[in-house]
């Protein structure tokens, strides 16, 4: 209401693990009791929903991989919101920047195939990357130059790579003769490895984009909170004015975060095109990027917790197929719901239960504190 | 009513901020038609009480008591009901309506505005004739300086029945006459039997017009003394718990070279708003430059230019004898490398980020320094290394590096900001109010610190607001008024009178 409720008194202390694990785990716990009223209602038992979830998601090899290559995605898509949340930009554009990225990727493949596997695998990362990083930089160059803000740009761009990638699937891209809107398949060598090629597993998409997402999860934490360029990112999404008196350059650090972001939901291309069509499709970004906001939010923007987020909608994407398919009431639609009310509580909702958690903590706290 | 019940009384009033406990069992009680100071220094409770009083917070425990009654206050509008009116440090008014339109807003009467404009034009016009509150009532809110802004808000309180005034800080951005003016106000508010009660935490309002005053000190009342029975010196024992030194001790300058000076700077800001105009200032090695002025006359922009961060529109800037003006050098990071040290005016927006560490602020504008830095990898043993000096060097409490900036009290903070930028040894220190919601014993401190920088053959400038500061620091003034030097005199010459009228923009200043 005044600014002296923001001024006056240091913050009380909260146990980290609170904010870290226990919020998290209540918006989950809410967003599961919730979907159980709603299944009940539409006449299943949640409780059986439950374990057919868990099962399809974890309970065997074959529901592992397919968990693991959502998950892949939904690393990448994360990291990508996560690195310009840190820099204070909400970067919801990466469903576009992963379709570009896919494109980047698959031009490399399609026209580069004259290069052996440890050439054109490489080139078609950096690909995505760039590709990627430019459809993220231009938005970034308006927003930190010309003040457009990148919340507009940025969905905009979603829709301008939605229709630039179909208009070079039907018109130029399309495999000679072809009825559908995709290219001519990649020679196989440019293919990325799947698991099951070498290791004893059955067949899944799971492939070793998996590892490589896994290492950005590293890459990202030694870069923000290791060297002087993830600072000078920090700083200036925390507080631009003192970025701008410490000479720190605002604009280039905000087109420098939203081409690493933009990079980052490229590589949904190289996990989804690469790895696993092996040709260029038409939506093979299904809602990834959108879903990386929540991805992020609940994996506060660190990537240990977008693992772990990555992970749980990796499940859910799984082990929902599992349950449209296994229980009667339940359909594709019912399980986006249940997968809706995750979003929603741990997306849109996050600091719902905040503050009364915090409270708890904080009046224990005080009550043990000895007085300064 | 009983006439004998004081009008505002308080007892044992309660607060906690979580763990912070932030008024303990604070007793008070304000008689009718007196003028209550509340001292105390930054975070000692002042405004959290006052805040409670007015509704924006409830106390924990503790009861309040209006004219002798007991009152619930949960939020502002019954605390309006009550008669209590507040006028806050920062102005509550919306900038593109007229006066009137501002004292009606949320007491428009009705859907229709007219009838409650017409009703408030003449109520108004009582009031400002009963308390001589002259103010147009038609006028932009906008277009009007901040003293009648001021008045502003007083009126607005009175129009809603207020009994009981609160004014918080009210002349932080007054100059020294319309402080004046203000205090004439609450003279005759007095006389006609409202009550008012006066938070600051400056001594000099304190001793010019209160009748009584009640001490603050870490959430607790420390003493309630009639004004006439006390002094200065006893008021500041009070609030700090030792005895401070008031005025700066210090020998004369030993003034040497120039290391930088502006030559006919001019700014206009993106509206083609003319800011400085023909700035022309000298600071020199072994001396302090003080910059006095009522917040808001081109001392910000005077100071960013200085640090880099702005570029002027005309005129040079002048470092060690080069004209750097159009220099690649001339910005923020590079700056600092060839020796200047900034510390701005507004810490929480600009000289610190907040939600970071101590340590990781103190890396900030050098953080690409070999010191900090192995290869690529930031070296975090050297920054926690460097902040565990600066925190022991500028007595830093608490001393945990790791703590986030936003953990340390006001004057820590300050603190934290001076020790990064002089630890560097800069050859010039910009300083922009360097004690502004400090604690009076680390405003000594800041003060000593500054005056043996100045010693060891530094440049020094020191913007601020608090013309004792300015007075007291600085060896030589320049006076700021509407982005242009009215005049610049030797710190010995300077008397408030004098500085106050050169901060209206009247032009007597003596040349140095």
């Amino acid at each position: 209401m005044s600014d002296t409720s923001v001024k006056f008194g240091s913050p009380a202390k909260v146990p980290a693990w609170v904010n870290l694990v226990l919020v998290p785990l209540v918006n989950l716990l809410a967003a599961f009791l919730l979907s159980g009223v709603v299944i009940l209602i539409i006449g299943d038992n949640p409780l059986q929903a439950m374990e057919v979830l868990i099962y399809g998601a974890f309970g065997y090899e074959e529901a592992l991989g397919y968990t693991l290559y959502y998950t892949t995605n939904f690393i990448f898509t994360g990291l990508a919101v996560a690195i310009a949340f840190h820099c204070g930009l909400f970067n919801i554009g990466a469903e576009g920047q992963a379709m570009i990225g896919g494109l980047g990727v698959g031009l490399v493949a399609l026209y580069l195939d004259v290069l052996p596997f440890a050439l054109v695998v490489p080139i078609a990362i950096l690909a995505a990357a760039l590709f990627g990083g430019f459809w993220a930089a231009v938005p970034a160059y308006l927003q930190a130059k010309r003040g457009s803000h990148i919340v507009i740009t940025t969905i905009m761009f979603n829709f301008i790579a939605a229709s630039v990638l179909t208009y070079l699937l039907v018109e130029v891209l399309i495999a000679p003769g072809g009825q559908s809107p995709e290219s001519r398949e990649f020679a196989e060598h440019t293919w990325l490895p799947f698991f099951h090629n070498f290791l004893p597993l059955p067949e899944t998409p799971l492939n070793i984009s998996f590892i490589f997402a896994l290492l950005l999860c590293v890459g990202f934490y030694y870069l923000m909170w290791h060297t002087r360029w993830g600072y000078e990112i920090r700083v200036t999404g925390q507080n631009e004015t003192a970025a701008k008196y410490a000479g720190i350059s605002p604009a280039r650090n905000i087109i420098l975060a939203m081409i690493i972001s933009g990079a980052l939901a490229g590589f949904v291309g190289v996990n989804e095109i690469l790895g696993v069509h092996h040709r260029l499709i038409l939506e093979f970004t299904g809602g990834f990027g959108f879903v990386g906001i929540a991805v992020a939010l609940m994996g506060r923007n660190h990537p240990v917790g977008i693992f772990l987020a990555a992970l749980l909608f990796g499940a859910l994407y799984q082990g929902g197929s599992e349950l449209a398919f296994e229980m009667k009431n339940i359909n594709r639609e019912m399980v986006i719901v249940i997968q809706g009310l995750i979003i929603l509580f741990s997306g849109a909702l996050e600091h719902m239960f905040r503050p009364t958690i915090e409270n708890f903590f904080k009046k224990r706290s005080s009550s043990a504190a000895v007085e300064a | 009513m009983t006439t004998s019940s004081p009008a505002l009384e308080l007892r044992r009033v309660n607060k906690w901020f979580g763990a912070v406990h932030a008024n303990k069992d604070i007793s008070l009680s304000v008689g009718r038609g007196t003028i209550h100071g509340i001292i105390g220094e930054n975070g000692a409770g002042k405004s959290t009480l006052m805040s409670i009083v007015y509704g924006f917070y409830q106390a924990d425990e503790g009861e309040i008591l209006v004219n002798g009654s007991p009152y619930q206050i949960d939020n502002p509008q019954a605390s309006i009901a009550a008669g209590i009116g507040m006028v806050h440090q920062h102005f509550m008014l919306v900038d593109t309506f007229t006066v009137l339109e501002n004292i009606i807003l949320g007491v428009e009467g009705s859907a229709r505005l007219a009838g409650g404009l017409e009703h408030a034009r003449a109520e108004l016009a009582r009031l400002e004739k009963e308390y001589s509150l002259e103010v147009d009532v038609d006028a932009v809110v906008g277009d009007l300086p901040v003293g009648i802004r001021q008045r502003v808000e007083i009126l607005k309180a009175l129009y809603r029945g207020a009994e009981i005034l609160i004014l918080d800080e009210p002349t932080g951005v007054l100059t020294p006459q319309e402080a004046d003016h203000l205090f004439r106000i609450l003279n005759t508010l007095r006389e006609q039997g409202k009550t008012v009660i006066l938070i600051t935490h400056k001594l000099r309002e304190i001793m010019a017009i209160t009748d009584n005053v009640s001490v603050m000190r870490r959430g607790e009342m420390v003493a309630h003394v009639a004004t006439k029975d006390t002094d200065r010196e006893k008021l500041a024992e009070l609030m700090v718990g030792r005895s401070v030194l008031l005025r700066v001790e210090k020998d004369d300058a030993q003034p040497a070279e120039t290391v930088m000076s502006m030559r006919h700077v001019r700014y206009l800001d993106r509206d083609g708003v003319s800011r400085l105009k023909d700035i022309n200032l000298d600071i020199k090695a072994g001396e302090i430059l003080g910059i006095a002025g009522v917040s808001g006359n081109g001392q910000s922009e005077l100071m960013e230019i200085l640090g880099g961060t702005l570029r002027p529109s005309e005129g040079q800037i002048i470092y060690k004898g080069e004209d750097i003006t159009n220099s690649a050098n001339f910005n923020a990071r590079d700056l600092r490398k060839i020796g200047l040290g900034h510390v701005p005016e507004d810490r929480h927006r600009s000289g610190l980020v907040l939600s970071f560490s101590a340590y990781e602020n103190t890396i900030l504008g050098y953080h690409d320094r070999p010191e900090y830095n192995k290869g690529t990898t930031l070296d975090n043993s050297s920054m926690i290394a460097h902040c565990e000096k600066h925190i022991e060097k500028f007595d830093v409490r608490p001393t945990d590096p790791t703590l986030k900036a936003s953990g340390f009290s006001g004057g820590n903070q300050q603190k934290l900001v001076l020790a990064r930028e002089m630890e560097q040894d800069p050859d010039i220190l910009l300083v922009g109010q360097p004690t502004r919601g400090v604690d009076i014993g680390a405003i000594e401190f800041i003060h000593q610190q500054l005056i043996q920088m100045r010693d060891a053959g530094k440049a020094i400038l020191v913007v601020s607001v608090e013309i004792d500061e300015v007075m007291s620091l600085a060896d030589r003034i320049a006076v700021m008024f509407d982005g242009a030097i009215v005049g610049e005199l030797d710190a010995k010459d300077a008397t408030e009178t004098k500085l106050g009228l050169m901060m209206a923009g009247v032009k007597e200043g003596v040349e140095a």
